[in-house]
């Protein structure tokens, strides 16, 4: 078992012959993924990397059934992308584009809650990886290795960081997501916690959120009346200033709320394992499953 | 992106928003000339990117064009420390001189997107000319809201429903329904992130308009809005900020620290300033030099960390996944043999292929302290500075 992928996965890249989704295609397979086709328009009928193209996302999943996309596509045209796969009824979107403006995201979602078929993970996140079996996404498939822990990241680099604690410390991972740093996201924590929850596989979770919205203070609440597994909790940004985008569209302090502080005590009042220091993620984890 | 008070009403009027007549001005000279073709009162108003502006003494109301004058000669030049300045304060380049109104009631209005429920939405409070946080806060069902479907869209309903819940009689509400349609034309066509009109005035004869206005926009959005790129004023910025920005750097100055950062990812690069502050020094800034870190970036990084004069020591935090470790330590020794650093240099680099990346520093001749894991690279760089405050 794992969340949302799995070897039987069959991934359709759009964007995938540009210089992005070219590189990372490649990583994909080598990661195990099985990516049975490309869209590319006006390239439809060609290959690409042994792979074959398609003009539409619609004809890439009658050809092949594919039944998960991944968007390569540069952010003008990125929204486009993500809602020709809900149009065409794709059941995962993984978008990986960095910058697409909000007003975009807000269609997108509307369009997602009106069709009911599709769930987005992202946009501007590293993607999904079941290590050994499937990775849709941009991770560096090498630190990971398959095993029991969950791992749910608002971040990148963070999210490798943390993965690395976990594997040099002897623990494999089920499935991570990087639900993504922008201020509307296709899948917000409360919307895969139970997806952890209920797989077998996952004995314990990570959970890295940052300052800015309230996505935190929400998991919080779910896994107090929800969650049985142990969750370790990290948020990056204790000694961010008020006001200022770190980075990420959707790290900031607006109007004194979304601070690390308020995220750190909703979430220690609910009972999770908070820990300060990004240092201590992966002991953390050893600890509350006895294997420290 | 931010802009003028000035210019956000320039935006709003040319959706139909009634605001004051007025105009910008650099000089004092040229406040008058405002003056003297609005005739009668006028106030004259600092123009920074900041709240709070009458408090520092940067708004000013005056009876006659001398006066007018006058204010504008105080104001341009001067240094305006308002609670939203810091204590540093801004430096006034430009006032904005606008008609004085006669106001009967200051309302609130604000659109802006709300995460949660990934809506556009409008709040609107009786309540105006006050911080709406405060409101929010102390009494928060003052705040009369609407969420606006992308699909359905704005409909005049909304702007009857807001219009009568914050009070406004039935003439009024005509007025604020045409108001409202045009801010929310305004925000979904310029993709803004925020507008702001605090306050919405109501003058004695009954007429509504924009006393004063915030717009700003939203950064993914630019690329479709060359005209607003246009009003971006630079001097609102740190100066190494925009110089940061021109090497497509993320890099925000922080107050007081002197623990210079450089890490590729910005929930890494939040969690480095953090684990600094853990160790006892203070982060001197937020720097993402992205997800590759190739010798290009690392270098134009350096570059911008030894300008910073508060800058005592310099961490760098690479976590190398897809881009190995050695390539990125190759990267960091050629870049810092061309950027003078005088100061200590802790680097860590974690991930695909560490161990031979730590090999390849320790051999550069650099001198620079390798670190390996998070905690063992603070507490040196920490160190490097004279110990934990």
């Amino acid at each position: 078992m794992s969340i949302l992928v799995d070897a039987a996965t069959r991934v359709v890249v759009q964007g995938m012959t540009g210089g992005e989704g070219s590189f990372h295609t490649k990583q994909m397979i080598e990661a195990g993924t099985r990516v049975v086709a490309g869209v590319t328009p006006g390239k439809g009928g060609t290959k690409h990397e042994g792979i074959p193209v398609f003009d539409t996302v619609a004809e890439a999943v009658k050809a092949t059934g594919a039944n998960a996309s991944a968007i390569f596509v540069p952010q003008a045209f990125a929204a486009d992308a993500i809602l020709e796969s809900v149009d065409a009824g794709v059941p995962l979107v993984v978008a990986i584009t960095e910058g697409i403006p909000v007003l975009d995201m807000l269609r997108v979602k509307n369009a997602i809650g009106e069709s009911g078929r599709t769930r987005l993970i992202g946009p501007n996140c590293p993607g999904i990886i079941t290590p050994g079996r499937c990775k849709i996404g941009i991770m560096p498939a090498s630190i990971f290795t398959p095993g029991t822990v969950g791992v749910l990241s608002r971040s990148g680099t963070l999210t490798y960081e943390a993965v690395d604690q976990l594997t040099k410390i002897g623990l494999g991972q089920s499935t991570a997501i990087g639900i993504g740093g922008d201020p509307i996201i296709g899948s917000p924590f409360t919307s895969l916690l139970p997806l952890y929850e209920a797989d077998v596989q996952t004995e314990a979770l990570v959970l890295i959120g940052e300052i800015g919205g309230t996505a935190e203070e929400e998991a919080a609440g779910w896994i107090q009346s929800n969650m049985s597994k142990p969750v370790v909790a990290f948020i990056a940004g204790a000694t961010a200033p008020p006001g200022r985008r770190m980075g990420h569209a959707g790290a900031i302090i607006s109007g004194g709320k979304g601070t690390a502080g308020e995220k750190k005590a909703a979430l220690r009042a609910a009972g999770i394992a908070v820990v300060d220091s990004p240092a201590e993620i992966g002991i953390t984890v050893a600890r509350l499953l006895g294997r420290a | 992106m931010n802009v003028h008070e000035y210019q956000a009403k320039e935006i709003l009027a040319r959706y139909g928003v009634p605001v004051a007549g007025g105009g910008v001005a650099t000089s004092a000279e040229e406040a008058r000339r405002i003056a003297e073709k609005i005739g009668g009162p006028v106030v004259v108003k600092a123009q920074i990117h900041a709240g709070g502006r009458g408090k520092g003494g940067g708004i000013k109301l005056a009876q006659t064009v001398a006066e007018a004058e006058a204010h504008a000669r105080a104001i341009v030049g001067m240094t305006l420390v308002s609670p939203q300045t810091g204590p540093k304060g801004r430096l006034v380049r430009k006032v904005y001189v606008t008609a004085a109104s006669e106001i009967a009631h200051e309302y609130y209005l604000g659109l802006l997107v709300d995460r949660a429920k990934s809506r556009l939405t409008i709040m609107a409070s009786a309540e105006g000319g006050v911080e709406i946080e405060k409101v929010a806060a102390e009494t928060p069902e003052k705040i009369i809201r609407a969420d606006i479907s992308p699909s359905a869209g704005y409909s005049p309903y909304v702007g009857r429903r807001i219009g009568r819940g914050i009070g406004l009689g039935p003439d009024q509400v005509k007025q604020f329904v045409a108001l409202l349609s045009a801010c929310v034309r305004c925000f979904t066509e310029m993709d803004c992130s925020l507008v702001e009109i605090n306050p919405l005035i109501l003058t004695p004869d009954g007429k509504l308009f924009a006393l004063d206005a915030k717009v700003n926009f939203d950064d993914n959005a630019l690329f479709r809005h060359p005209d607003v790129k246009e009003m971006r004023d630079i001097h609102e910025e740190d100066p190494l900020e925009v110089e940061a920005s021109k090497s497509d750097l993320n890099y925000i100055k922080l107050d007081d620290g002197q623990v210079g950062c450089m890490v590729n990812g910005a929930g890494l690069a939040m969690s480095t300033m953090d684990i600094i502050q853990l160790a006892g020094g203070k982060p001197a800034n937020f720097l993402d030099v992205g997800g590759g870190a190739s010798k290009e970036t690392v270098s134009n990084a350096f570059h911008i960390l030894m300008r910073d004069e508060d800058v005592k020591a310099v961490l760098v935090n690479i976590f190398g996944g897809i881009v190995r470790c050695d390539r990125v330590a190759e990267g960091i020794i050629a870049a810092a043999k061309e950027v003078h650093i005088d100061v200590p240099l802790v680097v860590r680099l974690q991930g695909t292929n560490a161990r031979e990346a730590r090999q390849l520093l320790e051999a550069s001749g650099l001198k620079l302290t390798v670190a390996e894991t998070l905690d063992e690279a603070a507490r040196k760089v920490v160190a490097a500075v004279g110990g934990a405050a």
